[in-house]
């Protein structure tokens, strides 16, 4: 490739958005509820994807512990639904709170009881948590492999911890929301699910415009040129760890989002939202569709999980050998993901080989080079 | 006094097998650059293998030398991990060389895969297409050169692999008509059963030291005094040495890299399997065996540092000493008039789990001061 | 105080006990083209290491418009005014020219004045003038990972003077070119010196003396001698150490 890949065709673009708003409107009548609110879950996981093709796809760092921030964005949004909900109950705090024989609610739930908190607080905590979090590792030029594994092991230990805390956030069972009030209405029901469809649909669209404008024009530049040769940009004058420390903080914030709008839809948050599978699994969403494409993240996300819960149904055996396959499949043969090997002219060097079409003229030094086509 | 004693033996315990499966894992990250995230699907692997061969020595025909179950099942151990991680590389790592991030996600798939296998594949049939892949592999080894070489060559090796498979088939049957319990698919966890001389301890001067972690202790001053021995005075050692110095350089010399990253993997890979034996010795063996010990080796390996073994022995004691200190909440025992609010704060980390929160937030704090672990890489290789 | 634009005072830097700069004291004034030649191991890349805080000294000062420098950050050091070009040339391949020089012009280097901002028609100006430089108008949306060995070269020229640095620091910018593009490269950093003051390091004797200029020898890690070019080559310890010290004692 000699020039910056292009984005897909125009009409292809305008295709896949018509499609997608088709979809987005049709899908509340067409599906059942059931998997209307399955839907609902995959597009919430979609927005937690766009934040790792942002750091990883853009800027190089593979973080394994997108759970953490995941799950706290979900622990945000049930704490202020079981507060909205527990006036009736004893002391009128939450009712698990008896099991363990806490009688006082813990100060830090105090602030939950508003709602304009918890909003913020949905998606500032992860962003403020992965910043900080980000900032030890960056700062150190830690990076690579190292920052990977540094980031599964405080997955591990978020995960330890808030199993552990049975008096503080109800340790491993977790807290449920479906049962809670939101609006004089269950959030279970399917008026509310419905709601939260939309919402989600929005906030997907709302992110991936965000992330386009981050990604595009000098800042994404910068992201790139981190991921390529971070010492180099040193030298030009940029200090690396800030931006590092910025789309780290924007990807945890983008989990949280995409952890309350799962809690939401799903009923429940627990420490198993930060369980190290979950975590990885996010990342081959990314690669599947296509990392460094923001649509590719979207996609990945939504037919992976499609995928896996079409397949567990039938054969629950099969999916972890096919997911495992999936991870070798996609690394080794297919390491720009779906999106990427499209827009990369993959359909028609896959017709070119098998001899459907003809082979692009090229210069002939370029060929000599092997670099497979020009584009005008 | 004595508590300390105990703490600090407990504290070696843990460490010992944290040491030998971080070594596998920090000899092949300092050659290849490489994290194999399936590691603790190997240490599974070594853990089912000893699970096996001590089923096999409760047949009534090897009853009487049952006791010596564990001397077969170390070797059998390292050599089966290996073998599978031989296969890794060749298969898959090898394509990816270069690509550290990838190649983490590929392991992690190779992962996920052993883990159903051993899920949804009886053990006795696993069994046989293990051991059918270990003889299919040693059999040009075996074999005079002269045949592999000759017009026939491809003849010998279908052979050769015909041969290995009947092997397996006969061996998974005879595994599956004699031993009922693995010839099903079981998901759940199983027990591997001491024999009578590992059980009980030791007494010794007040202290009592239970025996299967002094065999763990034992086992891994083998495993690591073999390892330092192989890397430090064979010629393959050296040859590791220098191609995790400067592969490009070595390449020139004429060393075969290929050969020696095989051989890297494949050692790395055994210590694992070895791992995976004391971890049978310690508690139950399920699937997920492995997951829960990985974690720990990363720290290990995050602490210790790049290309130095002793930072890895060093990480890994500490590691060990710390959890034990930490999680049994010896801290209060050790220094019972501990000012309140302290000891609250003590009791709160009181938990193996919550240790590990502790110990991860020490590790952060100490690479605030030292970025490249104990023993960092020095001068002008570090970044080029 | 001085009036030396750089200045390095009694630097020490030591590697595991290897002395890679010993006691090297050297001055730059501003407006100056210098050379530095050295045998290999003289520590010339250490030494620029050590102007550019990659590497720390072990004791001992670096100053730069009188300013302490040894222990800023590498991209303070950038924006206070030295750029640096790397002995293979690296751009960031994965964006085009056009990309590479306006990540160069960029000012401020912020986060949000990046995300917000966008260039100045000054900054336009200037991209399109040091592409006509090194003559890579027409490629200017390529990527960087597709120019030739020797255009990545002058791209990486560019963006250091892009940079618009008040020092800059090149390391052998011919290493790989052709003779034409040789003549041109020294023609091109001629011309830079004056307005800014340019430290060159480089193997190739005959470029260094189209530069033109005084000369500084490096020989284990400490400067050996300085003068014109002929000064420097007919100097009895310059010839000792380039042809080694085991043919005197023969």
């Amino acid at each position: 490739m000699i020039f910056k890949a292009s984005t897909l065709p125009r009409w292809a673009l305008l295709l896949i958005w018509v499609l997608i708003f088709a979809a987005i409107f049709a899908a509340p009548s067409v599906l059942p509820v059931f998997r209307l609110n399955l839907l609902g879950r995959f597009l919430s996981l979609a927005i937690v994807a766009l934040g790792i093709d942002l750091i990883w796809g853009f800027t190089g760092l593979l973080s394994l512990g997108q759970g953490i921030f995941f799950a706290i964005g979900g622990y945000a949004a049930a704490m202020y639904l079981q507060l909205t909900s527990s006036a009736n109950e004893i002391n009128g705090i939450p009712e698990f709170f008896g099991l363990y024989g806490v009688q006082e609610l813990p100060g830090f739930w105090e602030p939950f009881y508003s709602p304009i908190f918890t909003l913020i607080a949905i998606w500032l905590i992860p962003a403020l948590l992965a910043g900080l979090l980000g900032n030890l590792v960056f700062r150190n030029r830690i990076k690579g492999v190292y920052f990977s594994i540094l980031t599964q092991a405080s997955l591990l230990v978020f995960f330890n911890f808030f199993n552990g805390q049975q008096k503080l956030i109800n340790g491993t069972n977790g807290l449920k929301t479906d049962v809670s009030q939101l609006f004089g209405q269950m959030v279970g029901s399917a008026n509310m699910q419905r709601s939260f469809f939309w919402l989600t649909c929005l906030l997907v669209i709302l992110s991936w415009f965000l992330l386009r404008w981050v990604v595009r024009g000098r800042f994404g530049n910068v992201l790139i040129a981190i991921r390529d040769d971070e010492p180099r940009l040193r030298f030009t004058g940029f200090n690396p760890t800030l931006f590092k420390t910025i789309v780290f903080a924007i990807a945890g914030g983008l989990a949280g989002i995409g952890g309350a709008l799962y809690t939401v839809q799903s009923g429940i948050v627990s420490p198993q939202y930060m369980t190290i599978p979950f975590s990885i699994e996010m990342v081959i969403w990314v690669a599947v569709g296509g990392r460094g494409t923001l649509l590719g993240a979207i996609l990945g996300a939504v037919f992976i999980n499609y995928a896996k819960s079409l397949v567990s149904e039938a054969f629950p055996e099969t999916w972890l050998f096919i997911q495992g396959g999936l991870f070798i499949v996609v690394v080794c043969a297919l390491p720009e993901g779906v999106i990427g090997w499209l827009q990369n002219g993959g359909v028609r060097n896959l017709l070119t080989r098998l001899g459907w079409s003809k082979p692009i003229s090229t210069y002939p030094k370029l060929q000599n080079s092997g670099i497979d086509e020009v584009q005008p | 006094m004595e508590l300390f004693f105990e703490s600090l033996f407990n504290g070696v315990a843990i460490g010992s097998v944290l040491m030998v499966a971080a070594l596998g894992l920090a000899i092949v990250f300092g050659l290849m650059g490489v994290i194999n995230l399936a590691h603790g699907e190997l240490i599974m692997l070594g853990a089912y293998t000893t699970y096996v061969v001590q089923l096999i020595f409760k047949l009534p025909a090897l009853q009487s030398i049952y006791w010596a179950y564990i001397l077969v099942a170390i070797p059998l151990a390292f050599v089966v991990s290996g073998v599978v991680g031989i296969l890794l590389e060749r298969t898959v790592i090898r394509r990816l060389y270069g690509n550290p991030l990838e190649t983490l996600l590929a392991t992690w798939g190779v992962s996920l895969i052993l883990q159903q296998f051993v899920r949804s594949v009886p053990l006795a049939y696993a069994s046989g297409i293990i051991f059918a892949l270990l003889v299919g592999f040693s059999f040009p080894f075996l074999l005079p050169k002269k045949l592999l070489d000759g017009p026939s060559s491809q003849l010998f090796r279908a052979v050769g692999w015909f041969g290995s498979a009947i092997f397996g088939i006969l061996l998974s049957g005879g595994l599956a008509s004699q031993i009922s319990t693995i010839s099903r698919a079981n998901s759940r966890n199983v027990d591997v059963t001491a024999p009578k001389w590992m059980r009980g301890g030791l007494e010794w001067m007040n202290l009592t030291f239970p025996v299967p972690r002094l065999v763990i202790i034992a086992m891994t001053i083998l495993a690591v005094l073999a390892v330092l021995w192989f890397l430090n005075r064979s010629i393959w050692g050296m040859r590791i040495r220098a191609v995790t110095q400067n592969r490009s350089m070595s390449d020139c010399l004429g060393i075969p890299t290929d050969t020696v990253d095989v051989l890297t993997f494949g050692i790395g890979s055994g210590l694992a399997g070895v791992a995976g034996v004391a971890v049978s010795l310690l508690g139950s063996v399920g699937p997920n065996v492995g997951s829960s010990y990985i974690v720990g080796c990363f720290m290990v390996v995050v602490l210790g540092g790049v290309g130095n073994l002793f930072g890895t022995i060093l990480a890994s004691f500490s590691i060990g000493l710390l959890t034990d200190l930490i999680g049994a909440g010896r801290l209060l025992s050790l220094w019972p008039n501990m000012p309140s609010p302290l000891a609250a704060t003590v009791d709160f980390f009181a938990t193996t789990s919550m240790a590990q929160v502790m110990i991860f937030a020490l590790i952060v704090i100490f690479l605030q001061f030292r970025p490249g672990g104990l023993f960092p890489l020095k001068g002008r290789t570090v970044e080029a | 105080m001085s009036a030396h634009l750089l200045e390095l005072r009694n630097v020490n830097v030591s590697f595991d006990g290897f002395l890679a700069l010993n006691d090297l004291n050297l001055s730059l004034e501003a407006g100056e083209l210098r050379a530095v030649i050295g045998p290999n191991g003289a520590g010339k890349t250490t030494f620029l290491d050590v102007i550019t805080g990659k590497v720390r000294p072990t004791t001992g000062d670096v100053l730069f418009k009188s300013r302490s420098i040894a222990h800023v950050s590498e991209y303070s050091i950038a924006r206070l005014g030295i750029g640096r070009k790397f002995q293979s040339p690296r751009v960031f391949e994965k964006l085009t020219v056009q990309e590479n020089l306006e990540l160069a012009v960029s000012q401020p280097k912020q986060p949000f004045s990046l995300l917000l901002g966008s260039l100045t028609a000054i900054q336009r100006d200037q991209i399109q003038h040091l592409m006509s430089i090194v003559n890579l108008q027409s490629k200017s949306r390529w990527l960087a990972g597709s120019l030739s060995h020797g255009q990545k070269q002058w791209l990486e020229i560019a963006m250091l003077v892009g940079q618009d640095p008040d020092l800059l620091l090149v390391d052998e910018p011919v290493a790989g070119l052709t003779d034409e593009e040789t003549e041109l490269t020294a023609d091109l950093l001629k011309s830079l010196a004056g307005d800014h003051t340019v430290l060159v390091i480089d193997h190739d004797m005959e470029f260094i003396r189209r530069l033109d200029t005084s000369v500084t020898v490096l020989h284990q890690g400490h400067v050996l001698c300085d003068g014109s070019m002929d000064q420097v080559q007919s100097d009895p310890r310059v010839i000792e150490v380039y042809l080694g010290s085991g043919e005197v004692e023969n």
